[in-house]
């Protein structure tokens, strides 16, 4: 196998009194969908928040960056490195219209220094316009949008940076149907361009339809790494509630924890 | 922000139209009945824009001008620009804090310390008036500093940090001050001159021209650039309507001015400092970092901002300019006293930014909104000063008046803007 892009290993995040996560180790390839899987408050948005550079991570666990120790201390550091980030709560300004947020931090600007709105917007709308969105207006505020509209932007404002790690916490949580189908489609538009994406999500469906792993995390800690292809539905679920912990009680209780434990 | 009245051109490629334009969204036609369809539109979302500061003050200049008919003469015009503008600057550092979603209680202790420095280094020390000048805005930007860095980096509230400091500047401009209570400074030369300089005529035209000219250049320039790119753009009628309405107040407040004594550069300065800081705000990326602090503090932080930055550096600002109000206050009284900055100063430079529209919660006003808030309670100030037998007390009382409405106006708005779904602070 080839070097992974990204590689995390023995990472630790303390808050105060809670492990939120405990020596997790990560890995994602060139062209790989990894499903990050986990119950709610397993851990999985604080690992974005610190592989984003939001959260420093304790100290003791290395991030290699296509097999290259580096050190992720600020948003800014990942941004460098080509990691982009759709957080959970979208981390979007209310107050600044679309194109604003989607160049938030990387503006297009003229010589003497003042910012090439013209040049922004028309990007804004390529970018739009490729995936296929149709807002209605650049220049409103986004908090005027609707809860799939603002995830789209998320999504475009990270791609916007011409990332080789796409990350996305939970984006398809909010949204419509055809919406869904469109972030989907989006991702596997982002595989076969060889990046690296991490997702997010509760939607079995979603995640068995676009991924290729799923990684496992069960209260701050690994719980299993499965190829899609070839695990099961009820192993994966039984990893994520916790009775994969012996190997035995998962054999026995894959049809109850199937049906009973499932969410 | 919004472009209120956007037209695009019809599809000159067939296969890319659809998407630039979506059908939910109104077309504004490029007619007077258009834009007054869109004028009300915008009024029941709640986007009012500067309209009700603008219809208070004619309000008010209609009542003093029925009550004392000396009100709108050209000498009490003239007066009330160069009154504004020690406070008017104040308020515009005030504006920056508030863009944040903070606030500075300090300014007007900061404009006594600058005062009191300005007239101990030039009469005490001798100082030339110029070093004099440096010298106070100098310690207003170190002040403005270290308040940003206590704030920001050891994360001690805004609130606090400059409570502290209108007390204790206040006390580091008594002690440099002492003994004396007041410090007379000259009456002649670079600080008074400040107040007491009036343009001759030609140059109040001269000015109202080359803003003028840059404005529509400009406008030009970015609606052709606009539609060469195939994004929606403002027919040629609406800029060329828009510069008429900005050319309206120019020409009759210089029309006014000329007739006293000329366009006073108190006023200029003040007026300067809008606009420097209005292109600031919306043109650069350091203004934009601004509003997005203000509008989401975290998300601008993932966005790669600097924050801690961008907080000590407009702590900075603000300050500064409450020095440069301070300076202005030693030029307009000729000496510095033990009281100067210490009265109402500081409400009125807050109730100034608010009256004229920028919300107290962040990332949402303007810089113009020192200009009109000032004008308002200049207008206030200087109207009630015309009446015999009323005194401070009653300008408080409608100063608060006029503040509640304003507040009030803007809570409405939001609301209007909240069903309307415009978003905002
Ligand atoms: N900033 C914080 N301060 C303190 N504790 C935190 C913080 N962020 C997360 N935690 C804690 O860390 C744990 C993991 O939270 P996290 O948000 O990563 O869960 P999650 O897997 O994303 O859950 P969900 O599926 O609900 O989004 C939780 O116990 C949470 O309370
Ligand atoms: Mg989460």
């Amino acid at each position: 196998m080839s070097t992974p892009v990204l590689e995390l290993s023995g990472i630790s995040k303390t808050f105060g009194a809670v492990r939120a996560l405990d020596e997790v180790d990560l890995h994602v390839q060139e062209g790989e969908v990894v499903a990050l899987l986990g119950d709610n408050g397993a851990g999985k948005s604080t690992l974005v928040k610190v592989i984003a550079g939001a959260h420093a991570a304790d100290t003791g666990g290395t991030v290699a960056w296509d097999g290259r120790a580096v050190d992720i201390s600020a948003p800014a550091d990942a941004q460098r490195l080509g990691i982009a980030t759709i957080y959970q709560d979208l981390a979007l300004c209310d107050n600044l219209d679309i194109v604003a947020n989607l160049f938030l931090g990387n503006e297009h600007l003229h010589f003497p220094g003042t910012l090439d709105e013209v040049e922004m917007e028309r990007r804004a709308w390529e970018l739009l316009r490729s995936l296929s969105v149709d807002i209605p207006d650049l220049r409103v505020p986004v908090a005027s949008l609707s809860g799939g509209q603002r995830q789209i932007v998320a999504i475009a404002r990270a791609l916007l940076g011409k990332p080789r790690v796409v990350m996305l916490d939970e984006p398809t949580a909010a949204l419509g149907v055809a919406q869904t189908a469109q972030v989907l489609d989006l991702i596997e538009q982002l595989r076969d361009q060889g990046l690296g994406v991490i997702l997010i999500s509760h939607n079995m469906a979603d995640v068995r339809a676009v991924a290729d792993r799923a990684a496992v995390l069960r209260l701050g800690r690994n719980a299993g790494d499965f190829p899609i292809a070839g695990t099961s539905y009820e192993e994966i679920v039984a990893a994520i509630t916790g009775a994969a912990d012996n190997p035995v009680a998962r054999r026995d209780g894959r049809q109850t924890t199937g049906a009973e434990e499932s969410r | 922000m919004s472009r209120n009245t956007p037209v695009t051109d019809p599809p000159a490629t067939p296969e890319e139209p659809g998407a630039r334009r979506d059908p939910r969204l109104l077309e504004t036609a490029a007619s007077p009945s258009g834009w007054w369809a869109a004028i009300k539109r915008n009024v029941r979302a709640g986007e009012l824009g500067a309209a009700p500061v603008i219809i208070g003050l004619l309000l008010i200049a209609l009542v003093f001008q029925g009550l004392n008919d000396r009100f709108l003469s050209p000498q009490n015009l003239s007066n009330l620009t160069v009154q504004i503008a020690a406070i008017g600057l104040m308020t515009t550092g005030v504006i920056v804090v508030l863009l944040l979603g903070e606030i500075d209680l300090s300014i007007g202790s900061v404009a006594g310390l600058s005062a009191a420095i300005l007239a101990v280094t030039v009469m005490r020390h001798g100082w030339p008036e110029w070093a004099g000048i440096a010298a106070a805005l100098g310690v207003g930007l170190l002040v403005g500093l270290f308040h940003g860095f206590v704030f920001a980096k050891i994360g001690v509230p805004a609130f606090v940090v400059t409570l502290a400091g209108l007390l204790g500047w206040q006390g580091l401009h008594l002690w440099v001050m002492s003994p004396d209570g007041t410090i007379n400074t000259r009456s002649e030369g670079l600080i008074a001159s400040l107040t007491q300089t009036y343009f001759v005529p030609w140059i109040g035209w001269f000015l109202v021209l080359v803003t003028l000219t840059v404005y529509l250049a400009a406008s030009l320039a970015t609606e052709s650039g606009r539609r060469t790119s195939g994004l929606p753009y403002r027919p040629l009628a609406e800029t060329l309507l828009r510069t008429g309405l900005l050319a309206v107040p120019l020409v009759v407040g210089v029309w006014i001015l000329n007739q006293h004594n000329g366009l006073p550069l108190a006023f200029l300065i003040f007026v300067g400092a809008v606009v420097v800081l209005d292109l600031m705000l919306r043109k650069t990326r350091y203004g934009r970092m601004i509003y997005a602090v203000g509008g989401n503090a975290e998300a601008a932080r993932r966005a790669g901002i600097n924050t801690v930055l961008i907080r000590i550096s407009v702590f900075g600002i603000a300050s500064t300019l409450a020095a440069l109000g301070g300076v202005m206050l030693v030029s307009r009284n000729i000496a510095a006293s033990t009281t100067t900055g210490g009265g109402s100063e500081l409400m009125m430079a807050i109730a100034a930014a608010v009256i004229g529209g920028t919300s107290l919660f962040g990332g949402r006003g303007n810089a113009y909104s020192a200009l009109l808030g000032g004008l308002v309670l200049g207008a206030i100030t200087s109207g009630l000063l015309l009446l015999p037998g009323v005194d401070t007390s009653v300008r408080f009382m409608i100063t608060a008046a006029v503040l509640l409405v304003a507040v009030i106006i803007d809570a409405a708005s939001r609301r209007g803007r909240a069903t309307h779904a415009r978003g905002g602070g």
